[in-house]
């Protein structure tokens, strides 16, 4: 089977009509990941025995000649960050290296029972820090793409497994871009989610107001399926919220023609790698053609953003990551000889430098004394970042962007300054603190071949709009 | 110089971290650079905005993050066997930690 071309729709229909089995299909993936990913690095954990019996039961449905659920038999795999039951889940730390979860994550949980196929647990910058995918504790992710670039973070493994065909779809997560940013600098399409959209039931948390899961996959609409399969209300989840689902994929038919798209000039400033920009500017340039009407805006806090991101975001995980304390679950430093000394030596041993540096940053910001000048400071600029989004969809339908100012950079590039690091999802940290949906849709190439990625940001819960859009990049 | 090394060792101790010398120093420069940064927050009148802790009142959303309790239906707690699975020290009935109290 080509698994290049092969897409959710396409792997199903084969499967019931008895052209391949999901699992003959499920071996043709395992075997590809033994070829490829030595030298990538996408996989952290294979969970063959749990995909195998699941492809096995497709299959009996697909022998009776029953209709097969939307994914069903379609090889799938999940980043690290989300609990699988009897599969070891790390987060990409050495904190978690042998955390086997008793529990499933809700939106794991909700594409296997649309007839997925996990094949196992996906690289990832720790507890999902990282823009770039080499704070990971176990190993770097390299860009299938070109193997001395990274594959951004902190999705990495997500992203670099679907460009190198080694899942069909995959799960990643996104609290200031991690989705975003690695899809654009694979070439693939990554979604993100409202606020609120999909249970983060089972998602190990960084940062709770602003973390989201959501889908990576080859084309929009296999991005538009997985959405409707792990979309929802969860009884697990108290943030998740009960709104309507529309039917994504059928939404996707609607022409655009008529939809006014916003380009806020904030995002084509200074910084902007050339290349990135013509192809870019090229893409609005396509959407005015199929009938959509451009309109410059403003989103006057832009600049803003990045150091309120960083606020918020440390000061959630100072909190979130006090409960790896070594006494329940997870790494125990074997030296100690007191509860305190305990407690000190297993963080200290069992998170890696840029959970630590978070960490340092976040409660800094909390402590006495530096609450009112740093975190209220960071939620009070929050407020007027939402705002301007919310000015903005008072005239347009939706925003586009660049995904990210660069092409994927070098291995190494950017590892000894945390802040240029930081400075990579300037343009996707926004829609995290604003609570909207974003999509990143390829959009064009440099010359060097690295792909690019055009950012389409919506309105809460109208994923249907920015979907649409990114199909009609896509066409293009 | 936003903050010195004795607020590094403060806000480890804060942090139950313990970090070497190395780290320190290290974790010492990359706090001031960011914190530098942050400070263009400062440029902005934020006077009259609310602040922002949490997503809520989402266009159109229900997000019950205050509920009742919930008194009846309550899921299952783990069994005791496989909530102490991952412990990495217990009797098989407590988790066991390092001497609290000395004597």
């Amino acid at each position: 089977m080509d698994l290049q071309s092969l897409t959710i729709d396409a792997a199903r229909a084969a499967i019931q009509e008895r052209r391949t089995t999901a699992f003959a299909l499920a071996e043709d993936f395992y075997l590809r990941i033994e070829k490829q990913d030595p030298e990538i690095g996408a996989y952290l954990t294979l969970s063959k025995d749990r995909a195998l019996t699941k492809a096995a039961e497709i299959d009996a449905l697909a022998a009776k000649g029953e209709k097969l659920p939307p994914l069903g038999g379609v090889p799938v795999a999940i980043k690290d960050v989300m609990a699988t039951r009897d599969v070891r889940t790390t987060a990409g730390s050495k904190m978690l290296g042998n955390y086997v979860p008793p529990y499933d994550c809700t939106a794991v949980a909700r594409m296997e029972s649309a007839g997925a196929v996990v094949l196992g647990k996906l690289n990832c910058d720790e507890f999902a820090m990282g823009s770039s995918n080499e704070n990971s504790a176990w190993r770097p992710v390299r860009n299938p793409r070109d193997l001395s670039r990274v594959p951004g973070g902190s999705s990495g493994g997500s992203a670099a497994a679907v460009t190198a065909n080694m899942a069909v779809a995959t799960l990643g997560s996104d609290t200031g871009g991690s989705i975003r940013q690695p899809a654009s600098f694979c070439g693939v399409v990554g979604l993100m989610p409202t606020y609120g959209r999909v249970s983060r039931y089972g998602l190990i948390a960084f940062a709770s107001s602003l973390d989201r899961i959501g889908p990576l996959a080859k084309t929009v609409t296999d991005a538009a399926l997985v959405l409707r399969t792990i979309a929802g209300r969860d009884p697990m989840d108290s943030t998740s919220a009960d709104v309507p689902i529309p039917d994504y994929v059928a939404e996707l038919e609607k022409p655009v023609e008529g939809l006014k798209l916003g380009v806020p000039k904030e995002y084509f400033g200074e910084g902007l790698d050339g290349e990135v920009r013509k192809s870019v500017e090229a893409a609005i340039q396509k959407l005015a053609k199929s009938g959509c009407e451009i309109v410059p805006i403003s989103l006057p806090h832009t600049k803003y953003a990045i150091p309120t991101y960083y606020i918020v975001a440390t000061a959630e995980a100072s909190s979130n990551l006090a409960r790896f304390d070594g006494v329940r679950y997870g790494y125990r430093a074997s030296d100690a000889h007191s509860l305190s000394e305990m407690y000190r030596r297993s963080r200290d041993q069992g998170f890696g430098p840029e959970v630590k540096r978070r960490i340092m940053l976040g409660t800094y910001a909390l402590s006495a004394g530096y609450y009112d000048a740093y975190y209220l400071k960071a939620q009070k600029v929050r407020t007027l970042l939402a705002q301007d989004f919310a000015l903005a969809f008072n005239k347009v339908d939706a925003i586009v962007t660049p995904t990210s100012p660069t092409p994927a950079f070098k291995l190494g590039e950017k590892v000894d300054d945390p802040l240029a690091m930081y400075l990579a999802d300037i343009f996707t940290v926004t829609a995290n603190l604003a609570g909207i949906p974003g999509i990143s849709v390829p959009c064009g190439e440099t010359k060097e071949k690295l792909p690019i990625g055009l950012q389409i940001l919506g309105k809460h819960f109208d994923e249907a709009t920015i979907l649409r859009v990114g199909g009609a990049v896509e066409q293009n | 110089m936003k903050i010195s090394d004795k607020d590094v060792a403060y806000v480890a101790d804060l942090a139950h971290l313990e970090l070497t010398q190395e780290e320190r120093i290290r974790f010492l420069r990359d706090l001031n650079s960011i914190l530098e940064y942050v400070d263009r927050l400062n440029e902005l009148d934020t006077s009259h905005a609310q602040p922002m802790a949490q997503m809520e009142g989402l266009q159109g959303a229900t997000l019950d993050s205050s509920r009742e309790d919930i008194l009846e239906g309550l899921r299952k707690s783990l069994p005791h066997d496989i909530a102490l699975a991952n412990a990495p020290d217990s009797d098989g009935t407590f988790f066991r930690v390092p001497k609290v109290i000395e004597r």
